[in-house]
């Protein structure tokens, strides 16, 4: 597997097209043998990886065929999810997994940027280490966890407490957003608890991003006579705004992929509902719950069919995602 | 943002500064011993001395960019035409206002550059679109940079060369209009050419502001000051004319490190 993919990196740059710094290297360290296996090595590893990506893709696809084939389109556009009559259509998973994301995206960067601007900016330093441990541990929980934790305290709390405060005191219940009965299992629910397990994500990479902010950068803005929200705002985030963005993709990825947690907490509907009270579904879950009991080879298809446009959506919004981390980076410099 | 204080009345032309007893500790360790130093109006006072002797932090002391970091204190008393740095009723925003500070290595902002200069009156307040262009381009001009970027106002600042950059942070500075002027080794990563342009301004700026410069270049000391003050180990050995101290200087320690014998 890797033979053919060394000989194809490696070869171009060993004889006569090799850079005058890689001859000073190789002055330098001597031996070339072991410079050799050191970079057969590396390459493999480097290769094995898109390969491994495009043989899942493959697969995938592959198994997806029959259900593509016999729905074409409508499986994307479709809310019909009927096994008996053995017609598939993937829209409500579509949309539940990128609308729960979204949502848990707008959620938990706020509270993310804020713990990690607290963190590195604020806080004392006996108390940064011991506040970044415990939302670090946050990512440590197992989502099955966060799935019991929901079932027990987050649907009741959201049922009794916030769909009746939104829907009630804040009058937003005429809005098609927070219209409905107020069950429990819903849109909201798995919204909230991906924020919180993503949170940990967000927060950490941008905590890092901000410490490394350079001292000179900050030392520049205070020189000016800016006060500390200033400098953070003009100096520090400006800089680091880059690797945030990197923080939040990192965190939409996730939430995109979650599992567990999401089954347990969506409804698992298959219904498109503008009410985020309303039950929902995700690609995710839906593979979860139905291909162990899946009835039939075109059954089967439609779940893998629902995993390759899962690997499609998320290959999306990191595409966008990357690109707009480009963007951002050369804005700022 | 902040309305100027009217200052009190003072016998002494603004941007004087007077170091009485100055003392600097981090934590524990005290960096600065009972230093006595008067910097005066429109001249310029170099900082000479090894590694770690000091010059710096008292260079950080006058706009008290040292309180920066916890743990540090100091004693005595820095005066700013009379008024006491570190009074309690001392602006400490407004005092970086009127004390500009240019860095060893440059660090322009990752915007415009008509953004970089124009940061410090934005933040402070400076309202009008025109009434800025023009503090922008006088910044520029007084920092011999205008006809080097005028055409280029908003390209990155990162797009200029070494040199350019810290004549930009230097109009960054002068766009508050400040009293003083601080440079920390501001030429220490500069090719010579570049070193010689802002020692050329040092010159033309010195006629409108207090200039104090930190400097491992002791020549660069003899050619742009007017006082030079070495330090040695956190205490002030010798201070006067820039003149008399490079031909006559009256410290044996003063002779040694300005003859290369240390340092």
């Amino acid at each position: 597997m890797s033979q053919p993919t060394h000989g194809a990196v490696v070869e171009p740059a060993a004889p006569g097209g090799r850079s005058t710094t890689a001859q000073a290297d190789d002055a330098i360290a001597g031996s070339s043998r072991g410079d050799g296996v050191y970079r057969f090595l590396t390459t493999a590893a480097a290769w094995a990886i898109p390969l491994l990506l495009g043989l899942i893709t493959l697969e995938v696809v592959l198994a997806a065929w029959p259900a593509f084939e016999t729905f074409g389109l409508s499986f994307l556009t479709s809310s019909e999810w009927d096994e008996v009559r053995g017609v598939f259509g993937a829209a409500p998973m579509i949309y539940g997994t990128v609308v729960s994301s979204v949502l848990a995206l707008v959620l938990a960067t706020p509270l993310a940027l804020g713990v990690a601007i607290f963190l590195s900016e604020f806080a004392p330093s006996w108390l940064r280490t011991p506040v970044a441990f415990l939302v670090d541990l946050l990512a440590a929980i197992p989502s099955v966890v966060y799935g019991l934790w929901g079932i027990f305290v987050l649907l009741p709390f959201l049922r009794e407490t916030v769909m009746p405060f939104l829907a009630g005191t804040l009058g937003l219940g005429n809005t098609p957003f927070f219209s409905g009965p107020a069950y429990g299992p819903s849109m909201l629910a798995a919204a909230v608890i991906l924020a919180i397990m993503i949170l940990p994500y967000i927060s950490a990479v941008s905590r890092e991003v901000l410490m490394a902010v350079p001292r000179s950068q900050r030392e520049a803005a205070m020189a000016l006579g800016a006060t500390k929200w200033e400098m953070i705002r003009d100096a520090v985030i400006p800089y680091a705004r880059s690797g945030i963005v990197g923080g939040i993709i990192l965190g939409l990825g996730r939430a995109l992929g979650e599992t567990m947690a999401v089954t347990m907490l969506i409804g698992n509907r298959h219904e498109i509902s503008s009410s985020l009270f309303a039950p929902g579904y995700t690609l995710a879950s839906v593979i979860a719950n139905e291909f162990a009991e899946a009835t039939g080879a075109l059954h089967t298809s439609a779940l893998m069919a629902c995993g390759a446009v899962l690997l499609g959506v998320t290959l999306l919004v990191n595409a966008i995602a990357r690109w707009l981390v480009w963007q951002v980076a050369r804005e700022g410099r | 943002m902040t309305t100027p204080v009217p200052r009190p009345p003072s016998p002494v032309p603004p941007g004087t500064i007077e170091a009485r007893t100055f003392s600097f500790y981090y934590g524990e360790k005290q960096a600065l011993f009972d230093l006595d130093l008067s910097m005066p109006a429109r001249s310029v006072t170099a900082f000479i001395g090894p590694s770690g002797c000091g010059k710096s932090t008292f260079l950080r002391g006058i706009n008290r960019m040292n309180a920066l970091i916890p743990g540090t204190r100091h004693s005595g008393t820095m005066l700013l035409d009379g008024e006491d740095l570190y009074a309690r009723e001392m602006d400490v925003v407004q005092l970086r206002q009127r004390v500009g500070m240019v860095f060893q290595r440059w660090n322009a902002f990752p915007k415009s550059i008509y953004d970089n200069v124009a940061y410090g009156p934005r933040i402070n307040g400076a309202a009008a679109r025109t009434e800025l262009d023009e503090i922008v381009e006088s910044a520029l001009r007084r920092a011999a940079l205008w006809d080097e970027v005028k055409d280029r106002l908003t390209q990155s600042a990162l797009g200029l060369s070494g040199g350019q950059q810290q004549r930009l942070c230097i109009a960054r500075a002068l766009a508050n209009d400040p009293e003083v002027l601080l440079l920390d080794e501001p030429c220490s990563a500069l090719d010579p050419i570049a070193t010689l342009k802002i020692e050329e301004l040092l010159y033309e700026l010195k006629a409108e502001l207090t200039i104090v410069i930190v400097t491992h270049n002791l020549q660069q000391a003899a050619r742009v000051s007017d006082q030079t003050a070495f330090f040695y180990l956190g205490r002030l050995v010798e201070v006067d004319a820039t003149e008399r101290m490079f031909t006559s200087p009256r410290e044996e320690r003063t002779e040694a490190y300005i003859t290369g014998r240390f340092g």
